[in-house]
């Protein structure tokens, strides 16, 4: 029988469990997780602030799931070391368990870049964990002046989620625009906007210098008075158990398509790793938590002899504010080519190169969109489908007789 | 499993199945007062491609189905080949509408993903759009990897 260890219980988690009981219903599967809490849906932590949804619906799955995949959990302890070579993990608390295949899911971690007199803010807070967000929600009231350090995804959903429930909300960053990692200049533009006219204010291109109190001093200058502090600079991958036992990486820990790492038996998956945009044909840190399952379930497969890869990453994100969503994925190569629509109401951009649509971005109208992603996925040549037809309006028609027949003809 | 097909030598492309799919999902008991006036949000697409030939998509029901994968709310499963929405767990952040390959996850019109479950959890109970066809062109049946 064997023995499978996954470090950390995120969604990569639940997907290596899933695709190990895909493969192996008898092997004993024990999973170590820091939080104390059964796999829940991180990205949820902010809807859950604008009460949309609640701790229970949270779960990412049934309450039996751990019974039902047969999983020993065990629940607020985290690894301290891998011992590749005697082939077992140890934890903080010295305990020791031995494993025949071992998937670290251990995810990111928020990172804090150095600002003076940040250890003299009484109430600041990270926003990644449920934790977290418990803790922020016992400290706002309707009178919070609330200062967000961060303009990108987490930042953003934080002043969403906490929008109605406190006085002010003041966001800033050191990037010239908000969401600087998914959307150009002008898509950003057109968010920001929207973001303002929901009463969110933004201080670009300048970050706090230093903190007094409830005192910030930005590095342009502008002071700012707040009464509760939310740091969401960026995350940083935690890849020190797999590189203090000598694995690979970069940012991340050096994940194949089948998600192994460079050590013998020892699996990665989720925020941890870094891995192949075949949009970009760059290897880089892509948490996201579609790519995390499927790194998770492929990692799992793998490990229980079967046979998986994820070979067609790429990044992608349909993230929504004040009822304005926006779709990104893949990536805008130099050199280029733009197809444009935009209005008052909505932008769509389409990038194309070497006869590929490489990425885009959408704002304001999400119809289909999956098949725009599933080009760039494939890396279909655009002169086999009628991309004058697609580029106006998604749409299988344009993608030929032949694959309309194998799609919707049959079983797929 | 039973799945629904398309026979697009018979399509009319009068998109009745847009419409009757709609007032399947609604809940209502008169087809009239569920959409008149009313922008409806399908779950049925019906397309026309070059030649004006048209068909009509709704969700596959993959074997390997990204939807489910991607569902950053754990809201999308698939129990016996169907896969369903539930509604309970979706915060409507439309990442199934942005990973679908076939564009047949949209929106409902509050916000929030829909797609066909094939009518097994309205009070139709078979797929309306399958029933309501005029000319027989939208088919439910067992059919092997691919014709």
């Amino acid at each position: 029988m064997k023995r499978y260890i996954i470090i950390g219980n995120g969604v990569a988690a639940a997907g290596c469990i899933e695709g190990i009981r895909s493969v192996d219903a008898e092997g004993s599967i024990t999973v170590i997780s820091a939080e104390n809490h059964p796999v829940y849906c991180r990205p949820l932590i902010s809807y859950y602030l604008e009460q949309k949804t609640d701790l229970k619906r949270m779960q990412y799955r049934a309450d039996s799931f751990y019974a039902d995949h047969h999983v020993n959990l065990v629940c607020g302890r985290s690894a301290a070391e891998i011992r590749a070579e005697e082939k077992e993990i140890v934890l903080d608390n010295g305990d020791s368990f031995s494993y025949d295949a071992l998937c670290c899911c251990t995810g990111s971690s928020p990172f804090v870049p150095p600002m003076t007199g940040l250890d003299t803010v009484e109430n600041k807070f990270s926003f990644m964990t449920i934790d977290d967000t418990l803790a922020l929600e016992q400290v706002i009231t309707p009178d919070s002046r609330v200062l967000i350090i961060g303009a990108g995804l987490i930042g953003l959903k934080c002043a969403e989620g906490l929008h109605g429930r406190v006085k002010s909300i003041t966001v800033c960053d050191l990037a010239p625009r908000v969401l600087s990692s998914i959307l150009d200049d002008k898509c950003a533009a057109m968010m920001q906007k929207h973001l303002e006219a929901n009463g969110i204010s933004f201080l670009l291109g300048t970050s706090a210098k230093e903190f007094s109190g409830n005192h910030a001093v930005m590095q342009n200058g502008a002071e700012v008075d707040f009464d509760v502090l939310v740091l969401a600079v960026g995350v940083r991958a935690n890849t020190a158990l797999v590189k203090n036992a000598g694995g690979a990486g970069g940012r991340g820990i050096a994940v194949s398509d089948a998600c192994e790492t460079s050590l013998p038996d020892i699996y990665a998956a989720g925020d941890c790793t870094e891995y192949h945009d075949i949009s970009s044909d760059t290897v880089k840190v892509m948490a996201l938590m579609p790519n995390a399952y499927m790194q998770g379930h492929t990692a799992g497969v793998n490990m229980a002899g079967g046979s998986a890869v994820f070979d067609n990453a790429i990044p992608m994100n349909s993230i929504g504010f004040f009822g304005l969503h926006c779709h990104t994925a893949g990536s805008q190569p130099e050199g280029c080519e733009m197809y444009e629509e935009a209005d008052e109401q909505h932008i769509k951009r389409l990038f194309i190169k070497d006869d590929r649509l490489t990425g885009f971005m959408l704002i304001g109208q999400m119809h289909r969109t999956g098949i725009y992603t599933a080009l760039i996925r494939s890396q279909t040549p655009l002169s086999s489908v009628d991309f004058a037809r697609l580029k106006i309006e998604p749409q299988l028609a344009a993608m030929g007789r032949a694959y309309r027949d194998k799609v919707l003809k049959g079983a797929v | 499993m039973k799945r629904i097909y398309v026979r697009e030598e018979w399509c009319l492309g009068c998109h009745l199945c847009e419409y009757n799919c709609a007032f399947a999902n609604s809940g209502m008991t008169d087809m009239v007062k569920a959409l008149r006036g009313k922008t409806i949000y399908p779950r049925i697409q019906v397309e026309t491609d070059e030649n004006g030939v048209t068909y009509a998509v709704s969700c596959r029901h993959c074997k390997d189905p990204v939807c489910v994968k991607s569902c950053i709310a754990g809201a999308i499963s698939q129990k016996d080949g169907v896969i369903e929405i539930n509604h309970d767990k979706c915060v409507g952040c439309l990442t199934c509408v942005l990973v679908c390959p076939y564009g047949a996850v949209v929106e409902d019109g509050s916000g929030v993903a829909q797609k066909c479950e094939l009518c097994m959890k309205n009070a139709c109970g078979a797929p309306a759009c399958v029933k309501g066809c005029p000319n027989g062109a939208i088919v439910y049946e067992e059919r092997g990897e691919r014709e």
